[in-house]
């Protein structure tokens, strides 16, 4: 049996769930508890829960972030809610510096097994400060693995996982998905790590993306396959550890790539994708790997510029007909 | 919040003559460990940054004899003195420093970043500042599992020691306010040695003068304390672990202290003058116990004799079983990246000061 609910509530039934089922497993951050989460992720869990295990905290990442790893260190396994990852900067220390090499450092004595998320990437208009992708930033540290949900399937199946991780996660979710409705079994379900999707099947040239960006993915490929061009697009779901062999076996298959990252271009999870795919695929390619990406500029505000700053479905389109061009 | 006067009542000469002597023994130690550490820098078998503890090692011992042994601790870079009085043998806190398999982190930790599971020591940690977030977590999850997972009224105290300079940071401030609202019992223990580098105290922080003045801003019990003396470190220090065991609330301490080395090895402490460092090592921690024991309890020469020798030994012992003990494996680079295997990495495996507890 499966229902159509909310991204939002498909994240709070993982948290809720997990919960239940373990009470080392608490969730803290700022406004969850008696203001129902910023963005109502977490309506309801105060009642259920009470305040010792959803905890509010005041403006202060660095601290609640630092607690949550000491807090980790001796056996529980905290939740921490960033409004946005955009706020997660002020805690990089904690975030970087001590959670994924805490069990490194101390010799395998002292692991971090946290789950870090909030809404990454640009929300709406919301200028430079407040719209950061943070996936290229932070996956570049090792010891931490990261999971982007595309949808509310994806939102409850990747979160339970990363909850019964014993490793830090990122967890990056979507402003601008909270409120998208999908299906949801009502059965428990996990989704596991490094297990990339196909989300649409085609034959001509894959593209490979994360989160929010596969919606313009998938209206690209949808147009292009107007046009007699079929795209096969893959969700990669986790970025730490990534699934690269089912991109591998895609391009096998096409011929072509292009890589969807609504990160900076320069040092990217784009870049990394690229990269591995020419060295596994150099004699399947066609052509180089495109990339699409945030223009490499700070966020603006103006709604047009926004627009056309971020990865769309017109800039995949370009990417895709000027790869395949000699196809 | 109040400050409160340092010790009400003489608690430490009341104690057994054996507990007395386990401090100067502590104290002994650490300072016998360091001064092999300085030597064994020097000739280059250490590398990296060392910072080293003589002058403080009262505040350590101490402050760690307030606390009960499952009593989760943390401290800063400055942590050999931390790991020894806490019961980590000086063979694995040695062979981390070398670089060897043996140490407490197998050598991926070093100098500053001694974790001993075994002990509740949480480390060691290098970044200023830092571990002060952590041990707030380290009161929370004693609370937690006390008051949720196990049902029953709290029962533990985090300690967490760190320098003057990291009052500065933003950390220490978030930290405190954090337990202050949360109600965590966490203490935090500033070593006040007067210097964080080459920017004394008064240069670096307001309120120089009255640290405690940084706690009233936190509504948390502070008190200040003459960290020269291990007598008054515990004096001062055991009736704050009581109550902050039992009301499940925060506090601070000040501990006065000096520390007798440069900042970390390659320090030629041009900022302060030979006579302040003659006026300190004249108020030697260890010479003051060691004058208490004699003159109080029937603590003659000889026994001073036998307890340095049985350190210098202990110490010996331990800088040989380093030399004995092998580089890592290349294999172990991939080693504890994740609990879990992935990629090229191998998953974790166990310190061998982890094996050699569980086999005892
Ligand atoms: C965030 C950060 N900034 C700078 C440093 C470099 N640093 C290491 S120790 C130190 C001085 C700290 O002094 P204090 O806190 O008084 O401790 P003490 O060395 O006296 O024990 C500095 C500046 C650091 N490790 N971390
Ligand atoms: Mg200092």
């Amino acid at each position: 049996m499966s229902r159509q609910i909310e991204y939002r509530d498909a994240l709070r039934e993982a948290m809720s769930e997990e919960m239940r089922r373990d009470p080392r497993v608490f969730l803290m951050g700022e406004e969850v508890a008696q203001y129902n989460g910023a963005y109502k992720v977490s309506r309801g869990m105060l009642e259920e829960f009470g305040p010792q295990r959803v905890v509010d905290t005041p403006i202060s990442e660095t601290g609640f972030t630092g607690l949550a790893v000491g807090a980790a260190m001796m056996g529980l396994r905290p939740i921490i809610e960033f409004m946005s990852w955009s706020f997660s900067l002020v805690a990089a220390d904690q975030i970087l510096n001590n959670a994924p090499k805490m069990l490194y450092m101390s010799g395998g004595q002292f692991g971090c097994p946290i789950v870090f998320r909030g809404n990454n990437g640009a929300g709406g208009q919301l200028g430079s400060t407040h719209s950061w992708c943070v996936e290229s930033l932070y996956a570049n540290v090792p010891g931490l693995k990261m999971a982007i949900p595309f949808d509310p399937y994806d939102a409850k199946g990747l979160l339970k996982t990363a909850v019964r991780d014993d490793n830090p996660v990122f967890f990056l979710e979507s402003e601008r998905l909270l409120s998208v409705k999908g299906e949801v079994p009502e059965e428990e379900y996990l989704v596991p790590f490094q297990q990339a999707l196909i989300r649409r099947p085609g034959a001509d040239c894959t593209i490979v993306s994360f989160g929010r960006p596969l919606y313009f993915c998938l209206e690209a490929a949808q147009a292009l396959a107007e046009d007699g061009i079929e795209c096969e697009v893959i969700d990669g779901r986790t970025i730490r550890p990534l699934d690269i062999e089912t991109i591998v076996e895609s391009v096998r298959k096409t011929n072509y790539c292009v890589v969807v990252d609504q990160s900076w271009p320069f040092a990217s999870v784009g870049a990394e994708i690229a990269s591995q795919v020419h060295e596994r695929c150099f004699d399947d390619l066609d052509n180089h790997v495109a990339r699409v990406h945030a223009d490499d500029v700070p966020p603006p505000y103006a709604y047009n510029l926004e627009q056309e700053m971020l990865p769309n479905a017109r800039k995949i389109c370009e990417a895709v007909r000027s790869v395949t061009y000699n196809a | 919040m109040t400050t409160r006067p340092a010790a009400d009542e003489n608690l430490a000469a009341k104690l057994p003559d054996e507990t007395l002597r386990k401090w100067l023994r502590d104290m002994l130690l650490i300072r016998e460990f360091e001064v092999r550490t300085m030597q064994a820098y020097q000739n280059r078998l250490i590398g990296g940054f060392c910072h080293i503890y003589v002058g403080q090692e009262a505040v350590a011992v101490g402050a760690l004899a307030a606390l009960e042994p499952t009593d989760p601790i943390i401290t800063a870079y400055r942590d050999h003195g931390h790991a020894l009085a806490r019961g980590m043998d000086p063979k694995y806190c040695m062979a981390e420093m070398f670089g060897r398999i043996g140490g407490c982190a197998k050598g991926k930790g070093g100098s500053m970043h001694m974790f001993d599971k075994p002990h509740h020591m949480y480390g060691g940690h290098g970044i200023v500042g830092a571990q002060c977030p952590l041990a707030a977590g380290l009161a929370f999850a004693r609370k937690y599992t006390d008051e949720v997972i196990e049902n029953r009224a709290s029962t533990g105290v985090a300690m967490c020691f760190l320098g003057d300079g990291a009052l500065n940071q933003g950390a220490f401030h978030e930290a405190m306010n954090l337990a202050g609202v949360l109600h965590l019992p966490v203490i935090y223990v500033v070593e006040n040695n007067g210097y964080a580098m080459g920017t004394s105290v008064a240069r670096g922080t307001t309120m120089a003068h009255e640290l405690t003045a940084k706690a009233a801003a936190y509504g948390i019990d502070a008190t200040s304390l003459d960290g020269m003396d291990v007598m008054e470190v515990y004096n001062g220090m055991k009736p704050i672990v009581d109550r902050c065991r039992r009301s499940v609330q925060p506090a601070f301490v000040e501990a006065r202290t000096y520390r007798y080395k440069g900042h970390s090895m390659s320090d030629p402490r041009k900022y302060r003058t030979k006579d302040e460092e003659q006026q300190y090592e004249a108020q030697d921690p260890i010479e003051k116990l060691a004058g208490f024991l004699m003159s109080e309890r029937k603590f003659a020469e000889a026994d001073y004799d036998s307890l340095a020798k049985a350190v210098r030994t202990q110490v010996r012992e331990a800088r040989q079983w380093t030399d004995l003990s092998p580089p890592p494996d290349i294999e172990e680079l991939y080693t504890d990246v994740y609990a879990d295997a992935w990629g090229p990495y191998h998953g974790t495996s166990l310190p061998l000061m982890m094996k050699d507890t569980q086999q005892e």
